[in-house]
């Protein structure tokens, strides 16, 4: 059964306990950083880095927010990457459990086109072309296991499970903190397999919370834009 | 902690202050989430809008350093608006105690003040408690006047000292706006409502002051003026900084302590009954527990745990072979570190810590360091201390100090118990193996004693230590053997199996054995067995235990802190009274007596924590039964089901000579009721609430590394110092691990928006942070989360650094610690120092 990733932001108190598991499950070397005026840290995602919890101060009503964003590939139900990319070999979708994922082979594709066919703006690119990004820990998956960055979560913000509860947990968490913040919402629930729980204005936590059409509108390649406006139909036409 | 972690979710409102847990204890907010997710109020108050904050149904910011002038303020909003729990007030605290004539506070001092001699310090001065005292009848109990009306009891005193705690005044010192103050007040005032829990949650944003025993002893005030001791989801809940911390201090880290908080015995009690009577407190109210009237059993049964077959009663249990401090002498890590640096110390084993980051002003500590002649640090890797040798300025060529280093296992390495800020007791198994020659700590404590054992033995001559001179040249003169052998020779020590450190032996010792064969209330125990609990402890050689408060944890049933059954108990509060063990006697909830009413009903009849289940008959208990957690003593409750007097109840405060929560407490060094002193550094001209400034019990040392800046231009901010997530304490364990690293890699500076354009430094630039005392380059992180404080007239701005950071790592040695900028001064009761709130500049590169 398709599995989705419920994260309510709004229980999330940015400890980061996520984005280390994620490098230490996956192995992945840390970054040379430097601390630019901000506990977020590496500042954006990466080759290496596939789970990053944004941070951004906003006032809101006259009251100062600390917004926590613990961000990570939403896993689409219809991928633009993996339709562009047309290679099973290189970008491929688990019909068990619905992750997406990349491979070696990735570096056969063109990157910059599969980063750009991104509403979200996750792959990330090694200088040889190769491309990475969140895999859903579907290797702890396929053993009975949670991903690595919910179950080091402490408060219960990264849930993990079936799509479908998962799904009724999000609209069951939703009316509950609506009382306290009525402008929540959930971030393209219909679309992806990691469905946030925002308080605020989505934009407010990151550009591309929620699925943007300016990226493909900023010098998308014809051919993406295309595939896009097709939808899902673009596969079985191969555009 | 008096409840545990588990129970904050059973919190109606939850106070965050003077720590910022969602940070530093991020799993805490398992349980604040839940409590908040059923309806609970989350409050978070700190200089600095943190995460904590970010979580908070309410957030308000104050200066740091005046706690109590802000929960002073709120206990003047509980009294003047009838908000207290008038039953729980009445029964259960102090609050009706008439307190004897002697007692007057005026002008920030109360009675009994003498100052102390100047160049005499540490200590700024002290008082005579004995006018603190309560009135007594001839029995020796306390008069009370039980409608609070009496103008000396403790309720119309206590109204009277925080009369001056007014809103206008309170937001003055502070820089909280009046309007925020009142939302605090009114919110976490609702808990007084009978069947509602508030609780605080505190680190060492509170302990970390001159003042800081007594920002905890206002908010003990607040929570038994609103009944929220000893109930689910209330207490007062200290988030210790350490996973093990409530073990090391309960097993007596502390100078002045013996395990179980016994008290370390003094030079003027020179034998055994002059140190029991001391401290054994005698009360002739029956309704009175008194639990410390079974102090002797304890100090005895810690006795034989030492010195086994050697402690009699004939040589007084060996009490004469364990040290006494001087009467008015001080041996706490301040003391140390002012000693060395004097050059009154010679060697030292800096063992699992890193002193040369760790402890306030720490330029001192590393000069200090210079001045031994030998250094032994016992830690997993390398530090700053160990290193200090090297470190910046220093020329090795210079120190003469020996510095050994032994590498220690990890906490996983080994088998053993961690008791967590609940008290809770967690038996832990080995994981991976100690990594090459680095060893448990058990180990080498063993071989050391045994080393030093054969050198005791030793028919050789040894240097006389007493006839060295002071360049550490040996004397001619020499002894044979060691001086003062006894407590070396006669301390039991079989804590060996298979010549290595066993863990199970020494928890079997500190829970402790019956050494004869005895019979307790007809049943038998045979010598050798386990002590089932410390009620069985003698006061007469028959039985030992190393640590009174862990008698049960080990018994013949087996390791109850090996335990991990997770079955909650009937009151399904989260007490899971099978999983792990805690102290005392298992008991989860402390003072849960109180969480009952007189006649034994729980106030909350939902979230119960014990429950009075005896039989009765025409309205009298008559026999004695209880549910849910481990009562606070099985006693019959106060009353009967009718009402009427029980002369065989007892109080729920068991530990409280009297049986009372003590809202006045004539006990701390520095008054009976909380009073707002400035911190030793601040910015303010004048204390707004009396003519004494700082704390006049302060702890202030007065070596030329001990310079100390109030209202002083050259340091106009008020700074202070925290963790980050990803940093434990120095750093040692977390600044060699790449991963934690690259999520906090350099010391930073918070400040806010508009100190950042006064100085005009930009966000993410490097700028050097000073101090009377040192200086620190960081990276400045400018902040909408820091924000300016109105205070009087003035502007006063905070600033903010973690204290993580050490030269040795990362490599660029560019990074230091924020205890280079702490001063040396501290809390009167405790020593802990100031370093929460101090003064600095912050100046562009």
């Amino acid at each position: 059964m398709e599995k989705s990733f419920f994260i309510d932001t709004t229980i999330c108190t940015g400890c980061r306990g996520c984005q280390i598991a994620c490098k230490q499950w996956h192995d992945l070397p840390a970054e040379s950083t430097k601390n630019l005026g901000t506990f977020q840290n590496p500042p954006d995602l990466s080759f290496v880095t596939y789970k990053l919890v944004r941070m951004k101060e906003e006032v809101i009503d006259n009251k100062l927010n600390w917004l926590f964003f613990p961000e990570q590939c939403r896993h689409c139900i219809e991928a633009p990457c993996l339709q562009i990319a047309e290679n099973p070999k290189a970008i491929y979708k688990d019909s068990d459990t619905g992750a997406i994922l990349y491979t070696a082979k990735t570096s056969d594709l063109d990157a910059d086109a599969i980063i750009e066919s991104c509403p979200y703006n996750i792959p990330r690119k090694r200088d040889d072309g190769t491309l990475a990004k969140c895999d859903m820990c579907n290797d702890r998956v396929h053993n009975g296991l949670k991903p690595a960055c919910v179950t080091a979560c402490p408060t219960g913000t990264m849930q993990f499970g079936d799509r479908q509860e998962m799904l009724d947990m999000a609209n069951k968490r939703l009316a509950e903190v609506k009382a306290k913040f009525p402008n929540a919402s959930l971030l393209n629930p219909d679309d992806v397999n990691v469905i946030y729980l925002a308080a605020h204005d989505p934009k407010l936590y990151y550009e591309y919370a929620v699925a943007s059409n300016n990226r493909a509108e900023k010098g998308i390649s014809r051919k993406v834009a295309l595939r896009k406006m097709m939808g899902p139909f673009a596969s079985l036409m191969r555009v | 902690m008096t409840n545990h972690w588990i129970d904050l979710k059973n919190s109606d409102c939850i106070l965050i202050m003077g720590s910022n847990a969602a940070e530093n204890h991020p799993i805490s907010f398992k349980y604040v989430t839940e409590a908040m997710r059923n309806g609970a109020k989350l409050i978070s108050v700190d200089p600095r809008f943190t995460k904590t904050s970010s979580k908070a149904d309410i957030y308000t910011a104050l200066r740091s350093g005046t706690d109590i002038a802000f929960l002073g303020g709120m206990i003047k909003y509980i009294l003047d608006n009838n908000l207290y729990n008038k039953d729980y007030t009445v029964e259960y605290t102090n609050a009706s105690f008439i307190v004897g004539k002697d007692f007057t506070f005026e002008n920030g001092l109360f009675s009994g003040y003498t100052k102390g001699k100047e160049g005499q310090g540490p200590s700024t001065g002290s008082y005579d408690k004995a006018k603190w005292a309560f009135e007594v009848d001839e029995k020796g109990i306390p008069k009370m006047d039980k409608t609070l009306q009496d103008p000396r009891c403790v309720f119309q005193l206590m109204k009277k000292h925080y009369e001056r705690y007014t809103p206008d005044v309170v937001s003055t010192i502070t820089g909280t706006s009046q309007e925020d103050l009142l939302t605090v007040y009114k919110t976490y005032s609702a808990t007084g409502e009978t069947g509602k829990a508030g609780t605080i949650m505190y680190a060492m944003g509170w302990t970390q002051h001159t003042v800081g025993t007594q920002m905890i002893r206002t908010m003990c005030m607040i929570q038994l003026l609103l009944g929220n001791m000893g109930v689910a989801g209330g207490g007062v809940n200290a988030l210790r900084g350490e996973s093990n911390v409530q073990g090391s201090t309960d097993h007596a880290l502390l100078w002045h302590l013996w395990p179980g908080y016994l008290k370390g015995p003094k030079a003027s009690q020179d034998t055994l009954t002059a140190y029991n009577t001391k401290w054994t407190p005698k009360s002739s109210d029956p309704q009175s527990v008194n639990w410390w009237q079974n102090y002797p059993k304890y100090a005895v049964s810690m006795l034989k745990s030492f010195f086994g077959d050697k402690a009699t009663k004939e040589n007084d249990f060996g009490y004469s072979w364990l040290p006494k401090a001087d009467d008015t002498g001080s041996y706490s890590w301040f003391d140390i570190f002012d000693a060395m640096y004097k050059e009154k110390i010679k060697g030292f084993f800096s063992w699992g810590q890193n002193p040369a980051c760790s402890g306030s002003n720490s330029g001192k500590t590393r000069q200090a360091l210079e001045k031994l002649e030998w250094l032994v640090n016992v830690n997993l890797f390398d530090n700053e201390t160990g290193s200090f040798w090297r470190g910046p300025g220093v020329d090795p060529k210079k120190v003469k100090t020996e510095v050994f280093m032994l590498p220690a296992a990890v906490s996983v390495e080994k088998e053993g118990s961690i008791i967590n800020s609940g008290r809770w007791m967690q038996w832990r198994y080995q994981g991976p193996k100690p990594m090459g020659d680095s060893r448990p700590d058990g180990d080498i404590i063993m071989e050391l004693f045994n080393k030093i054992k054969e050198l005791y033995h030793k028919d050789a001559p040894v240097a006389n230590k007493g006839k060295n001179n002071k360049k550490g040249k040996k004397s001619n003169q020499n002894s044979k053997g060691g001086v003062f052998p006894e407590p070396i020779l006669n301390l039991k020590w079989d804590y060996e199996t298979n010549g290595a450190y066993d863990p199970h032996k020494a928890a079997k010792e500190i829970n402790g054995y019956f050494l004869n064969d005895v019979t307790i209330k007809d049943k038998q125990y045979k010598k050798g067995t386990l002590v089932p609990n410390f009620t069985m402890l003698q006061a007469d050689g028959s039985t030992s235990s190393g640590c009174w408060v862990y008698c049960n944890s080990y018994t013949e049933d087996g390791n109850m802190a090996a335990r991990r059954d997770t079955q909650d108990a009937p009151n399904n509060i989260g007490l899971y009274p099978k999983f792990a063990w805690a102290w005392p006697l298992n008991r989860r909830i402390l003072y849960n007596r109180a969480s009952m009413n007189p006649k034994g009903e729980p106030w909350n009849k939902d979230k119960w924590v014990v429950k009075f289940a005896g039989e009765q008959k025409d309205g009298k208990w008559t026999t004695t039964k209880w549910e849910g957690d481990i009562p606070d003593g099985p006693a019959f409750p106060l009353q009967n089901p009718d009402g009427t007097k029980r002369e065989d109840g007892k109080n729920p405060f068991i530990m409280q000579k009297d049986g009372y929560g003590q809202i006045y407490g004539p006990g701390l060094a520095d008054g009976p009721f909380p009073e707002h002193y400035e911190p030793l550094e601040c910015p303010v001209e004048k204390n707004y609430l009396s003519p004494q400034m700082v704390n006049p019990t302060a702890v202030v040392y007065s070596t030329d590394q001990d310079s100390h800046a109030t209202c002083d231009p050259r340091f106009p901010f008020v700074g202070t110092t925290y963790r980050v997530c990803e940093h434990w304490q120095t750093g040692l364990m977390t600044r060699p691990q790449s991963w934690l690293m690259e999520l906090q890699p350099q010391m930073f500076v918070e400040m806010s928006e508009e100190l950042a354009a006064l100085r005009g430094i930009k966000n993410g630039e490097r700028v050097k942070v000073s101090s009377a005392r040192g200086e620190v380059k960081c990276t400045a992180m400018v902040t909408k989360r820091f924000k300016p404080f109105k205070i009087g007239n003035g502007i006063v701005h905070q600033v903010g650094v973690p204290w993580h950071f050490g030269w040795r790592w990362p490599d660029s040695g560019a990074e230091e610690s924020a205890n280079l900028l702490t001063p040396s001064a501290g809390d009167p009761n405790t020593r802990i120092p100031e370093t929460k709130a101090f003064m600095v500049n912050v100046t562009k590169l």
